[in-house]
């Protein structure tokens, strides 16, 4: 235990540096996959002729190639193109478009799995396409969509260890550090930082549940299941 | 309702007087599954039509069609003399454009037998949201509208709830409510209380009963319900295997129908 403490005091300002290099990945990396997830997720069921179709290349492309060999691409190749974002920038952009491609089939998924009767009555109301979507579709597919894009969300966290091959000093560089030093244990070296990273994604992850169960509370599933057999018993009553 | 005699200026053939709803050869298929063939007929301004038949016969099929759900094989449908989804130019039969299509299917609302009340909002902005969005009514308007309408399908009270809070017989209820509210010219009921509890489907028949006396909605109604279709409907039709095999006002069709399809099919769920 005196170990531990003795560890953490003693790397206390370089771990606190790579948290927030972790943190920024992370946060960056979410919000840019956010963006990408709807994005081509919208795009995918759009009833125009070619975004579909545009959507379904950018996302087999990025799902089907390597994410170092992506955030290589952004970091070597760019650069010298005129478009320098750094290796932090390099890191969100890359983990946002890989995680994004992943998180689009989520809300397509969900998108398309709000139930037909809805979709066909808002037809019925002549909603215009991007009415139904935002007040009917959108708030149903949400729900839905939530359980998924949490998962993408902690897997994206602990994937922005690979920060480390942009030369990055993030929790996992330091946790490599700490391993060298031998006033470090290998357990507590690696011990800290699975506690931290575990933290980080617990963090993520408790906040979407929330918005799940607000989300569901929203459309009255959270509400008593037998409410509307109650009420079809007071009908007949 | 005045008699407009003047020419139509679109020449497109619309007319005041014509009938509401003509069919024109109409074909639907599934795949290789033929559900309508070579189907005929129409359908008068504030006529209300009851379409029978046993279930697979086609008539779901036909309200589809004419609420734009399903793409039609071949013929064309006429709103007003209107060409809905295809049109004849000379020889050729021409897809219209979503603009188009979109400004008849206006005229039309549908209730469905899921009811398909929206989740997300509450009784009343499930009856407002198309008005304000797609009508551009006022919020005020829609609301003061929607409140008439929920007070004549008996759930005033009910404004703020939940649809999850509602009975199947009460959704279905603000279902109509919310179709009426687009003061649809032509209302097309499919099958609206079959999904329902057997002692919940009073209500509905009730309301709609009233619709019928108090409006001159045109309406086209796929039901199962034998006494309803007689007591609102101005016309039977007799589905079977995609095409009309009998014709008839509801006091002949349901006391001495003439086709022998007929008569077993109304024996078996009388």
């Amino acid at each position: 235990m005196s170990d531990i403490l003795q560890a953490l005091s003693d790397y206390r300002p370089y771990l606190w540096e790579g948290l927030q290099v972790t943190l920024q990945l992370s946060l960056g990396g979410v919000a840019v996959a956010i963006v990408v997830s709807v994005v081509l997720g919208l795009a995918a069921i759009s009833p125009l002729p070619v975004l579909p179709v545009v959507s379904r290349v950018i996302v087999e492309f990025f799902r089907g190639t390597s994410l170092v060999v992506q955030l290589f691409f952004l970091y070597y190749v760019l650069p010298p193109l005129g478009l320098d974002l750094g290796p932090v920038g390099a890191g969100i952009v890359g983990l946002g478009l890989n995680y994004g491609a992943y998180g689009s089939e989520v809300v397509r998924g969900s998108l398309n799995a709000v139930p037909k009767g809805q979709w066909e009555t808002t037809l019925a109301l002549s909603m215009s396409w991007p009415l139904k979507v935002r007040r009917v579709v959108w708030p149903q597919a949400w729900a839905l969509m939530l359980p998924g894009l949490n998962n993408l969300t902690v897997m994206l966290v602990k994937g922005t260890a690979v920060a480390l091959l942009l030369g990055l000093h993030d929790l996992t560089y330091w946790a490599d550090e700490m391993r060298k030093d031998p006033d470090v244990g290998l357990w507590t070296a690696y011990g800290i930082v699975f506690l931290l990273y575990y933290l980080i994604a617990l963090a993520c992850s408790s906040g979407l549940r929330l918005l799940e169960r607000r989300a569901q509370r929203r459309l009255g599933l959270r509400a008593d299941v037998a409410v509307t057999d109650r009420a079809t018993a007071e009908a007949v009553a | 309702m005045p008699t407009e005699t003047a020419p139509d200026p679109t020449g497109a053939g619309s007319s005041e007087t014509g009938p509401r709803i003509v069919m024109e050869n109409v074909r639907k298929q599934f795949g290789k599954n033929v559900v309508l063939d070579d189907l005929n007929f129409s359908v008068d301004r504030g006529e209300r039509v009851t379409l029978i038949g046993p279930s697979g016969s086609g008539k779901t099929t036909i309200l589809r069609l004419l609420m734009t759900l399903e793409e039609l094989t071949g013929g064309y449908i006429y709103v007003d003399g209107e060409p809905l989804t295809h049109a004849k130019r000379g020889e050729r039969r021409v897809k219209l454009r979503s603009g188009e299509v979109s400004r008849i299917r206006r005229r039309i609302g549908m209730v469905f037998q899921q009811f398909n009340l929206f989740p997300n909002m509450s009784v009343l902005e499930n009856i407002t949201e198309a008005p304000i969005h797609v009508l551009g009514r006022s919020k005020d308007q829609a609301r003061a509208d929607a409140l008439d309408l929920l007070d004549q399908v008996g759930l005033k009270d009910r404004a703020q709830a939940h649809p999850t809070q509602l009975s199947g017989g009460q959704q279905q209820r603000v279902a109509i409510a919310r179709a009426l509210a687009m003061e649809p010219e032509i209302l097309l009921l499919d099958e609206v209380t079959s999904a329902l509890d057997p002692e919940l489907v009073g209500d509905v028949l009730q309301v709609l009963r009233d619709v019928a006396r108090n409006t001159d909605i045109t309406m086209l109604i796929v039901t199962h319900e034998m006494q309803f279709a007689q007591d609102v409907s101005h016309r039977v039709l007799m589905f079977d295997q995609g095409h009309i095999i009998e014709e008839a006002s509801p006091q002949v069709m349901f006391t001495a129908p003439q086709h022998e399809r007929t008569q077993q099919f109304l024996q078996a769920v009388l």
